[in-house]
């Protein structure tokens, strides 16, 4: 598994520095381990610092009208940290929801390894849940009962249902709309529900998928605060995808930089910037700068993709 | 409240009118029925009980077809979305069928159980099945494929992801199959029971017609059309305007 091919960029960025070549660690080398937790180890004990997600030589291709197959994701591999927060960042059409719908065991790779914490993904699990970027709440439940959905199916007890989807919607500030339906409330309550509904499952994983792209910039900065705030109480790992680069520094201690299709891993940012951050700080820009720049090639890359394929038809 | 007003002037106009014809006597009364023979002919019908057991028989035996139709109806509109073969194959053969007026069902009925109770409610059955099965398909066709993908993101699986999701996401579309399964149940019957001679609200109808009754015709004519639309408003209706306003259909606004 030491075929780590990334594209990595060789040079320091101000504010992040370009990752070195990763190295695979062999099962049971516990130096190596020790050596490698002591230099990641920013906020987190040593002991905490472990992979949680590995993906090797991941593929994904889809059937396209033309009989062909497109693919979707190219040759994959990487490691999450346990508590890490990544952010990826890419062109539409590169398949960053179809590499977070892999991770959650809605889609299935068309070759490659991916595993959780050792175990291989075998199919959706309440120990990764993905916030879909429709949100995907339901219409004939409540605020309350929708936070309690994912309990109800793991047979969790009613008083228990009740009491964790309490403690979750007064941690997005829902508590008042416990027992609105959904066609009540703004974009940005929808959007707490969603992470309430999540979080209440307690996941190892949480996988987000342009969850706030849709909203007023205003709700997106309250909604960044909050969700630092609880990834910092609840230290769940958070794959976080989206289009917005300042964003992606703004959240993430490391952010992928996606190429257009078939998808891969183009170059990877180690954010080092301390917390709290915000999307207008300077340094916060200019290290969006730099990953915007290489964004940049592959989005014309995508458009001139684009425009040939609309001579073919 | 205007609504309301509006209707109640409409139906006043229409009853005056309609005495009006009656009093100008264009037509022998034996084919043109008056209001106040009609009202006559509903008095005494509800007086010697004729009526109500007429009532009562249609409606047992709608309740009884309607049930099964809808049980029926779920399990096959299920069973069509299940495959695509199946849906390809047998959902042609039940779109075919539905062009197939349910009385066409009828000689069938007949020859199969005989002149019994189980032929007419057999009739009901085939006039509301497929339209419940068709519109239990398109229900099931039409959950948002977000929805059922959050399901199961959320840990439903099998039975839970059918009960907890597909069933409720599709429930505007099944009260709408099974509103329009009960109009048709409702129909099958009662064009069943005028061809075939028993007791209930067909045959009530027939017999007007038999003694040259056209007031009791009339009579039976709008207790037919008024129990159908009862049910349909007390029950059906209101079941989908509290659905489609709990989930937020009413209002543009909601995903």
């Amino acid at each position: 598994m030491t075929n780590y091919v990334l594209d990595l960029i060789g040079r320091s960025i101000a504010g992040g520095r370009a990752l070195p070549e990763h190295e695979e660690l062999p099962d049971g080398a516990e130096t190596n381990k020790d050596a490698h937790a002591d230099v990641t180890a920013l906020h987190a004990p040593a002991a905490l610092r472990k992979e949680c997600i590995t993906l090797s030589g991941v593929f994904r291709s889809y059937a396209n009208s033309r009989g062909s197959f497109t693919p979707a994701l190219q040759n994959i591999d990487l490691e999450i940290e346990q508590g890490e927060f990544v952010c990826i960042v890419g062109p539409s059409g590169c398949g960053k929801s179809t590499l977070l719908h892999l991770l959650a065991g809605l889609d299935r790779p068309t070759t490659g390894e991916m595993a959780v914490d050792g175990n291989p993904i075998q199919g959706p699990g309440t120990d990764r849940i993905l916030l879909f970027q429709e949100l995907g709440l339901f219409p004939w439940l409540t605020v309350r009962q929708n936070v309690e959905f994912g309990l109800k199916m793991a047979g969790v007890s009613r008083d228990e249902q009740r009491d964790r989807a309490r403690v979750f919607l007064h941690m997005v500030h829902l508590s008042h709309f416990e027992d609105h339906y959904i066609h009540q409330l703004s974009g940005g309550m929808k959007q707490r529900v969603a992470l309430a509904r999540s979080l209440a499952l307690r996941p190892k994983i949480l996988l987000m998928d342009e969850p706030f792209a849709a909203l007023d910039a205003q709700t997106r900065d309250m909604l960044h605060d909050e969700l630092e705030r609880i990834w910092k109480e609840t230290s769940p790992t958070i794959v976080f995808v989206t289009h917005n680069v300042r964003e992606a520094v703004r959240l993430g201690d490391r952010v992928l930089l996606m190429s257009f299709r078939p998808g891969r891993i183009k170059s990877q940012f180690q954010v080092t910037l301390p917390r709290p951050r915000h999307v207008e700080d300077s340094d916060v820009a200019c290290l969006s700068k730099d990953i915007l720049g290489q964004l940049r090639e592959e989005i014309d890359r995508s458009f001139n993709a684009e425009y040939a394929s609309e001579e073919d038809h | 409240m205007k609504k309301t007003i509006n209707q109640v002037i409409f139906a006043a106009g229409a009853l005056v009118l309609w005495e009006g014809l009656a009093l100008l006597r264009l037509w022998p009364p034996y084919v043109f029925p008056t209001p106040q023979g009609v009202a006559e002919s509903l008095w005494t019908g509800f007086a010697d009980h004729s009526f109500w057991i007429g009532i009562a028989v249609s409606m047992r035996r709608v309740a009884i077809g309607y049930a099964i139709s809808v049980v029926l109806g779920i399990l096959l509109g299920m069973l069509l979305t299940s495959s695509r073969f199946l849906e390809d194959t047998m959902g042609r053969l039940v779109l075919s069928l539905q062009s197939l007026p349910s009385i066409c069902w009828l000689p069938m009925a007949v020859l199969w159980f005989g002149l019994t109770e189980k032929a007419i409610i057999f009739v009901a059955v085939t006039g509301s099945l497929l339209a419940v099965a068709q519109a239990t398909k398109s229900g099931f066709e039409n959950v948002p494929r977000i929805l059922s993908m959050a399901g199961r993101n959320l840990g439903a699986k099998g039975p839970q992801l059918f009960r907890y999701v597909l069933l409720p996401a599709s429930l505007p579309y099944l009260v709408d199959g099974l509103r329009q399964g009960w109009a048709f149940a409702w129909r099958s019957l009662i064009s069943g029971e005028m061809i075939f001679v028993t007791v209930g609200l067909g045959q009530l109808l027939m017999m007007g017609r038999d003694l040259n009754d056209i007031n009791q015709v009339f009579a039976v004519m709008v207790l037919i059309a008024a129990i159908g639309y009862t049910v349909d408003s007390i029950l059906f209706r209101r079941l989908e305007t509290s659905l489609r306003h709990k989930w937020g259909l009413a209002t543009a606004a909601s995903k």
